[in-house]
């Protein structure tokens, strides 16, 4: 790989790195697991001037239930959170997901931070946060997650903001994530979640838009009654995917569909 | 050889632990002192003119050492890049290639400068200030539009866009006219990248007191490279050495010479520096060639009983914006058309068509593949007009006395065509399949069982036959065996090995035909400074049938010289001397014997027979009477979600023939390793262009799909063993085996799975956005889909 030149500088403290990004200022960016940022960089789509390595930040990657809270540390790695006892139990449809993520080496090195700041369309956890309703906790303040996945690659977050840790509210009940790709270790083309939470059902879908979605009208259907087959055909409303080499956005609709229908008749 | 110990052994590889433990050594392994990196400057464009190149800022960046284009690479290369007439002779045009751009781009990725600097970071960041002015062209993209009157032309000064138009048989008419089912088809062959897991590279140091040029390199043939570089760059093959180390996978995309092939070593000359350069991912996505990228037009027809009539192929090949030096090679997909069955008639055309693309070369299998496609779709087609069982079809068309000679008087030396399709469908349970099918679908369970009867030419081959396809050289081989004082052995060879096992297989040859143990030789091969004066390198399921025959010819003539000394020794007639297992005794008397190893010792010694010179060794070059053909019947068993369009691979069994096996582990290994590449062929991987702009869409591992060991089931392996009477072995290739077969068999599945609904053809790859799309149309447009979605 041979990317453009950058500075690096690798933090101990959140107060460190964000003195750090200060300094650099705008073209600077903070390196998590790398496994979004380098590969751009490998591309030269991404020039930063500096990276500010958070690594070396101690504590930043808890994984803790309080108050019907989950609480996961933003260097929180794929696999640990693919493993966690605390995770399995107040919100395993986060331990799932996270096994469902890229492959070992993705899973080993990527961070929950690093996909929430990234905010790809095909990310994973977005899904999951924004249907849940979990907040964003940063240096600054703490973001709800229908504030913060403002665009594709768009969030709120300043130059010099770090995310510390993402909330999430505890729920256990049935869920199941399908995630339709072509190879194990692909993103996905169309994933559709759905979490049974407070007697009602949280929806959401990946990569059917710039932002994940959380599919209201099928929580609507359910909640009136409609059979899965039938609520399911509400799950593209509204949704205007673009296309791309693996699926057109026809397609794409189409799978929101089948997928939801999948996912509510499968969770468990 | 009477008793064979490791012939057919089936002993690890022992390359394995050198290459899986990291100390496998390739070209970016190696360095010279004072070693320069080069970065290409590439066309961004499909097609254009090059109006200026500004390297002002470039040659002021930091460690940059030198920036060379066109007109710096004119003073040190002459001549234009190597092309053969492979399968076609005679061309409409040959557009001239220099390996770097002058005046016009025609392919994006296409070389306009190279800068040298002491880092290779810095050598990147300075190519990225060169300012090379362009004036954009309409860039040719579609073989139909092409060959339209009115297209643009892929060279602005070229006469049209047409490479080449050969009809090797006409249609007849008359017998045309007898078949009373006929069936069409237009197959796309998309176009593929090679992807190693080694990507190119090029490793140059010029001496200039002494002339000689050494190259490392990251190739097939290093002899061929050799020969092509010497003559563009005026060095005598005696001060030209290239080295082709351990080569982290081929796949036919490292056969042919590339531009950095010459503009690395060309830089080094001009520089005075070692060179080096070594491709990224992108790149080699880019612009190493691509295999495959073609369209058949298929019409077969049959009796309604079942005799199959004829069989019509019209191949256009996308040969991209220049010809590969092999590019016509994949014509042979022609040749083989009629593939294992008897045809009344077989007619062929090849139609070569210039886009503004990367060229397309060999790419494993080559040709093949495609030849088995078309062929291996037309009977399943046909099967499905005469409501026939495919494999009925099959077996009652199969050739099935040898030798054969086929419609274009090529001779199939040996087969068993119905013995290994029974075999398959054996190990498969195709009754029973059948009827789990019939079941399924009375669910909306789709699933699909296809069938593949592949056979294959390969073991390139006859003098008679190559010397006029490259243009001169016929592609024999060579061997050098040396058996040192002491009884240690060192073989060299013109193939090269770089996954294929020949380290473990040629010494099991030599171990058996010498008698020696097998860990006493050593095999050797990749320098064109070591062994024989020419090598041929490996390709084309060649190396065994013919480099192995090589290897056995060469320690014959050891053997035969050595029991000319042993009779010597033993005060007896030649004649009356038995050599067995590594021993030399006279006849009747077999205790009193002598060791291969005392004999070596007692060549270089004194008291040889009157007139010998001292020593034990000897070169051979093997010219094989014809080429081997393998063959078999693979059997993929799918189950298409019809929801999603996505194709689950259930089961895949593969029984193939390649005569006697010297290694069942190795062949194992190839046929594995073959059959998960042309699967990947009919489910995953396509080259993207965009139709307008020309530019790649798939210059990434994210876009470009190479499926992991994850997508494939566990492979169920059989095999028949009938000889090639072609060689003293009785052995035929099977490198390329896997891949011939199995695109089609997923394919001839996924239809099969997909019947219901009206579904005759599927493209490759049969991706679940295309199979959703297939679906969904049949059903908006038949009731048939409408039954079949119940
Ligand atoms: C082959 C492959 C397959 C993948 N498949 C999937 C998949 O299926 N699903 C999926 O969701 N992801 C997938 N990914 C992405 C992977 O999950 C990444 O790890 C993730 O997107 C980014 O996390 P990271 O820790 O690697 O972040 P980095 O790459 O280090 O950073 C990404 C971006 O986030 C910023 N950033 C990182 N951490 C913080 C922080 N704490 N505060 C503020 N900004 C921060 C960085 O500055 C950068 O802009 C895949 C990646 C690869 C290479």
């Amino acid at each position: 790989m041979i990317p453009a030149a950058f500075e690096y500088a690798r933090a101990s403290s959140v107060e460190e790195a964000s003195k750090l990004l200060k300094k650099y200022g705008e073209d600077a960016k903070v390196l998590a697991g790398g496994h979004s940022l380098i590969p751009l960089m490998r591309l030269r789509l991404a020039q930063p001037k500096a990276l500010v390595d958070i690594n070396g930040i101690k504590d930043l990657d808890h994984i803790k239930e309080s108050g019907s809270k989950l609480h996961v540390g933003a260097l929180a790695r794929h696999v640990m959170i693919q493993n966690s006892a605390v995770v399995k139990q107040n919100l395993p449809i986060l331990a799932e997901v996270a096994g469902e993520v890229g492959d070992n080496q993705v899973r080993n090195m990527g961070t929950i931070g690093g996909v929430m700041a990234h905010a790809d369309a095909a990310g994973d956890y977005p899904t999951i946060a924004l249907m849940l309703d979990a907040e964003i906790v940063t240096n600054q303040r703490t973001i709800a997650a229908k504030d913060f996945f403002k665009d594709i690659f768009t969030t709120p977050l300043a130059p010099d903001e770090i995310v510390i840790e993402v909330v999430f509210p505890v729920a256990n009940g049935p869920h199941k994530y399908i995630k339709f790709r072509r190879r194990l270790f692909d993103w996905a083309i169309v994933g559709a979640a759905a979490q049974k939470m407070n007697g009602g059902w949280r929806i959401g879908l990946t990569n059917v838009g710039p932002t994940p979605v959380r599919a209201t009208a099928v929580e609507k259907a359910l909640h009136d009654g409609a059979k899965p087959e039938e609520a399911a055909q509400h799950a593209s409303d509204g949704l205007n995917p673009s296309g791309d080499l693996r699926a057109s956005p026809e397609y794409k609709k189409h799978l929101a569909r089948v997928l939801t229908k999948r996912a509510i008749e499968q969770a468990e | 050889m009477a008793v064979t110990t490791m012939i057919g052994a089936k002993i690890h590889r022992r390359e394995d632990p050198r290459l899986v433990s990291g100390e496998g050594r390739y070209v970016d392994d190696f360095t010279r002192p004072g070693t320069v990196f080069l970065s290409v400057v590439r066309s961004p464009f499909a097609h254009a003119l090059v109006k200026s190149i500004d390297i002002t800022q470039a040659t002021k960046a930091p460690g940059v050492v030198a920036v060379y284009t066109y007109k710096d690479f004119a003073k040190v290369l002459s001549g234009t890049m190597p092309v053969t007439p492979s399968f076609v002779a005679e061309k409409k045009q040959i557009p001239p290639r220099f390996p770097i751009a002058e005046k016009e781009v025609v392919y994006q990725g296409e070389p306009v400068a190279v800068v040298l600097a002491e880092t290779k970071y810095q050598a990147s960041d300075a190519s990225n200030l060169i300012d090379v002015e362009y004036e954009q062209l309409p860039a040719v993209m579609d073989l139909d539009k092409a060959l339209e009157a009115k297209s643009p032309k892929v060279h602005s000064d070229g006469p049209d866009n047409l490479g080449w138009d050969l009809t090797y048989i006409p249609d007849d008419p008359a017998v045309m006219k007898e078949a009373e089912v006929v069936i069409k088809a237009r197959i796309l062959q998309q176009r593929l990248a090679p992807t190693s897991m080694e990507t190119r590279g090029v490793l140059a140091e010029y001496s200039k007191p002494d002339g000689t040029m050494t190259v490392w390199m990251s190739s097939q043939s290093p002899h061929f490279v050799r020969l092509f570089l010497g003559g563009a760059m005026g060095i005598p093959e005696n001060r030209l050495r290239v080295i082709s180390p351990d080569v982290g996978g081929g796949f036919g995309a490292k056969i042919s010479p590339y531009s950095e092939d010459w503009l690395v070593p060309a830089a080094a000359k001009l520089s005075g520096r070692p060179v080096k350069w070594i491709e990224s991912r992108t790149e080699s996505l880019l612009t190493t060639t691509h295999g495959r990228g073609q369209v058949f037009e298929v019409e077969a027809g049959a009796k309604k009983d079942g005799t199959l009539v004829f069989i019509k192929a019209t191949q256009y090949l996308d040969i991209g914006a220049y010809m590969g030096t092999f590019a016509a090679f994949q014509a042979c997909a022609c040749l083989l058309a009629g593939g294992a069955y008897n045809w009344k008639h077989v007619a062929a055309r090849t139609v070569g068509v210039l886009t503004n693309k990367v060229p397309t070369d060999p790419y494993r299998g080559a040709g093949r593949p495609e030849a088995t496609h078309l062929c291996e779709r037309a009977i399943d087609l046909l099967a499905g007009e005469l409501k026939m069982d495919p494999a009925e079809l099959r077996r009652k068309n199969f050739i099935t006395t040898f030798p054969h000679t086929n419609h274009f008087g090529l001779v199939f030396d040996s087969g068993a065509y119905e013995k290994a399709m029974d075999m398959a469908m054996g190990i498969a349970g195709y009754e029973k399949l059948r009827k789990e099918q019939e079941e399924g679908r009375k669910k909306g369970k789709y699933l699909g069982i296809g069938m593949s009867s592949w056979i294959e030419i390969c073991g390139f081959g006859p003098s008679a036959a190559t010397a006029p396809a490259t243009g001169g050289i016929a592609l024999v081989e060579s061997a050098q065996v040396r058996v040192f004082p002491t009884g240690s052995v060192a073989v060299y060879v013109g193939t090269h090995s770089h996954g294929q096992g020949h380290d473990t297989t040629f010494p099991q040859i030599v171990a058996d035909t010498l008698g020696v143990p097998y860990d006493s030789i050593e095999l050797r091969h990749g320098d064109t400074a070591e062994g024989p004066a020419f090598g041929y390198g490996t390709y084309g399921s060649r190396s065994l049938a013919v480099g192995g025959m090589a290897v056995h010819k060469a320690s014959k003539k050891v053997v035969d010289k050595a029991r000319k000394i042993a009779a010597h020794l033993f005060e007896a007639a030649e004649e009356d001397v038995a050599f067995d297992q590594g021993h030399f005794y006279v006849k009747g008397s077999p205790d009193k014997r002598k060791a291969f190893g005392e004999v070596a010792f007692a060549s270089y010694g004194a008291g040889l027979p009157e007139g010998m010179e001292q020593g034990l060794e000897a070169v051979a070059y093997y010219d094989p009477s014809n080429f081997v053909w393998p063959f078999g019947t693979h059997i993929a068993v799918v189950e298409v979600d019809t929801q999603t369009g996505h194709v689950d691979l259930k089961r895949y069994i593969a029984v193939d023939d390649c005569g006697n096996i010297i290694n069942p582990m190795i062949v194992d290994g190839q046929i594995h390793g073959g059959v998960a590449q042309g699967i990947s062929q009919a489910l995953y991987e396509e080259i993207i262009y965009d139709d307008e702009s020309g530019q790649m869409r798939t210059g990434t591992f994210t876009d470009y799909l190479v499926p992991s060991a994850n997508e494939f089931p566990v492979f169920e392996l059989g095999r028949t063993i009938t000889p090639s009477p072609t060689n003293e072995l009785g052995v035929k290739g099977i490198g390329e085996a896997g891949t011939i077969a199995s695109s089609i068999a997923i394919i001839n599945a996924v239809c099969d799975a997909l019947s219901p609904f009206g579904i005759k053809h599927v493209d490759m790859p049969a991706s679940p956005d295309r199979i959703w799309k297939l679906i969904h149309d049949a059903q908006a447009g038949s009731n048939h889909g409408k039954e079949a979605r119940k």
